[in-house]
């Protein structure tokens, strides 16, 4: 059976171009960058390459890109190395974020908390943009870091970063400081959004190969140049002795490249999904007793994210697998930890709403066809376990 | 001798090295037991849309809440001179593996005539998750409920055939005395759609048994309401 993915916020396929370039270096080249013999300054250039090409793509300096393994490495990089440093210079340090972050971020201000530092939790409205006066009146004289993602994972919702960032930066004039300063998680966003950091008014940004068609395990964090940072991993001093370790090399050489190609062809390919993405949320909430979550504008071009009353999401995904689609659910069953999605419950959404929640991520692969095939298979089986359900709750 | 045990060792590490293939990796074809798949996705006894008002039954059990993720609930027609199970319908509102643990327990139930309600109180979680050939440990609570909803309507029978004495309580507080109904019913009957005392009693005779628990089962139905945010809105 030909297989329908769409789940590509959970991860995408590594791209063919982006394939062959990690190929022909690790046919060619296994040097440590930090040996000066020929093999490690092959490895070494190669590496540079890759650095000054994610600099050119980003605007930014080759030596204000720290390369990370993955998203998650990058963002605890930022939040600990900031806030750990920095937290000598104010009296009572506070943190600022939103409550649907992902997890990398929730969690790591959870164990800052249990450090000392106060945390803010900014509350989303119904659609999961972040309430702009709560932040504004968060922000004080204690305020080290505000970190707020680009684009939601779950719901897709995108944050006006460059708002934002001028909020901060009118506070930072006018008490005449340097800080907060300002991080955003740019991982669901690298695909179809402006990422450039000065563009968006940002100190970090943090970035992964494996949602934009790269190798897994390979990310990044830009760190704006003068910005007083310390590592969490230490050893042989690699990457500016804030990530040591010997370098990933061919992986950050593919989220160069994939980066490369993500950002050149995001216009078209954004174009391209929005339109099989109305067309599909059209007409999924022809099914009754369904509604969208997140921005019906406002939103990533690839993210659906719909509940079904009455039935759960779990059993929905399994169901959708049998068909060949590959899906994903904010149910609390579908988690590890048994929780609803945290996204789901601060936008407002009821448990019992929420453990019918469907994403479905759209990608490179996906075309109008597949969604009709989707679209054909989807309302008999939530007919299907609709039946099998004993509530029948209100919309 | 030590030598040699050694030697026979590293030569096996190596064999098993060889055999490593990362290109014959094999996709399980179902994340649960296949028992699991098959209950799943072809459910056993369920009660169709169009069924319930011709389904002839003596007894409903109900258990669970929607905001829990699960809820489950059976229909049972139980010969009142054997009192065997003869005909069994279900409905569940959750996971994969809850769907399957309640079909399957309908299954068991049926076998051999019809299970005796001695014996089908007996069930327990672990009896379920034995037929299912196993489940992940922390879906084991969904098979809990089906044990649990089928317990209740059992209770349900007795209460409707007037055998209180037969009634059995599990970790509920006993509200109304002499029809043994429990603050677990009144959180039933509230989950179901009942805003009030009256509409309460015309579930589970509340306060008719014994009428001086009406101001704690006004109470409770109070707190239900607000529990589960099903107050409605003016």
């Amino acid at each position: 059976m030909k297989r329908i993915y769409l789940d590509y916020a959970a991860t995408t396929p590594i791209r063919k171009e982006v394939r062959e370039t990690m190929k022909i270096f690790e046919e060619k080249i296994f040097g440590n960058p930090s040996s000066i013999h020929k093999e490690g300054r092959t490895a070494k250039t190669a590496l540079e390459k890759a650095r000054n090409l994610i600099a050119e793509i980003l605007e930014v300096k080759s030596s204000e890109i720290i390369f990370t393994n993955g998203g998650t490495e990058s963002i605890n990089l930022a939040l600990f190395g900031i806030s750990r440093t920095n937290k000598k210079f104010f009296k009572k340090p506070r943190l600022i974020t939103s409550k649907i972050e992902h997890p990398a971020v929730l969690n790591s201000m959870k164990q800052l908390e249990k450090e000392g530092f106060e945390i803010i939790y900014i509350n989303v409205n119904k659609d999961g943009l972040i309430n702009i006066n709560e932040l504004k009146n968060a922000i004080n004289e204690n305020t080290i870091l505000v970190s707020i993602m680009y684009a939601n994972n779950e719901i897709g919702t995108i944050q006006p970063i460059e708002k934002i960032s001028k909020i901060i930066k009118d506070y930072q004039n006018k008490k005449r400081k340097n800080f907060p300063l300002f991080h955003t998680d740019a991982c669901q966003a690298a695909g179809y959004l402006d990422i450039r950091p000065k563009k968006l008014g940002v100190d970090l940004l943090t970035l992964n190969a494996s949602k934009i068609y790269g190798p897994k395990a390979s990310g990044l964090l830009y760190i704006k140049e003068n910005t007083l940072i310390e590592p969490l991993i230490f050893g042989g001093g690699q990457e500016n002795n804030l990530r040591s370790g010997t370098e990933n090399v061919s992986g950050w050489i593919g989220l160069a490249k994939a980066l490369e190609l993500a950002q050149k062809e995001k216009d078209k390919e954004s174009k391209r999904l929005i339109k099989i993405r109305d067309y599909a949320i059209k007409n999924i909430l022809k099914i009754e007793k369904t509604f969208l979550n997140g921005h019906p504008k406002i939103r990533l071009p690839n993210n659906i994210n719909i509940i079904f009353l009455d039935i759960e999401g779990e059993a929905l995904v399994l169901k959708l697998d049998k068909f060949g689609i590959s899906a994903s659910t904010g149910s609390a069953c579908h988690s590890k930890t048994l929780e609803p999605s945290h996204v789901l419950t601060a936008i407002g959404l009821k448990r019992e709403a929420i453990h019918g929640s469907l994403r479905l991520t759209l990608g490179k692969e996906t075309t109008k066809k597949d969604i009709d095939y989707l679209l054909k298979v989807l309302p008999k089986i939530i007919k299907e376990l609709r039946a099998l359900s004993p509530i029948s709750l209100k919309k | 001798m030590k030598d040699k045990k050694n030697k026979k060792k590293t030569k096996k590490i190596k064999k098993e090295n060889t055999d490593f293939d990362i290109f014959n990796v094999t996709t399980p074809p179902w994340i649960y037991s296949e028992t699991v798949k098959k209950h799943f996705l072809h459910p056993k006894n369920f009660m169709k849309p169009n069924e319930e008002k011709k389904f002839k039954f003596n007894a409903v059990g109900i258990v669970g809440s929607p905001a829990c993720g699960d809820v489950m609930k059976f229909w049972l027609l139980i010969d009142e001179k054997t009192e065997r199970i003869k005909k069994v319908r279900w409905r569940t509102f959750g996971c994969g593996s809850a769907i399957a643990a309640t079909s399957v327990l309908s299954e068991m139930l049926l076998e051999n005539n019809g299970m005796t309600l001695k014996e089908a109180r007996k069930i327990r979680p672990q009896d379920i998750v034995k037929r299912l050939k196993g489940l992940p440990e922390r879906k084991y609570h969904c098979s809990v409920l089906g044990d649990k909803a089928l317990r209740d309507a059992i209770n349900d029978y007795y209460r409707k055939t007037k055998q209180y004495d037969k009634i059995e309580i599990e970790n509920g507080k006993i509200i109304d005395k002499v029809l043994k109904i429990t603050d677990n019913d009144i959180e039933k009957a509230v989950l179901e759609g009942a805003k009030n005392l009256e509409e309460v009693q015309e579930k589970t005779k509340v306060g008719t048994g014994d009428p001086k628990c009406i101001k704690e089962a006004e109470k409770l139905i109070k707190f239900y309401l607000k529990k589960y945010n099903l107050y409605e809105k003016k």
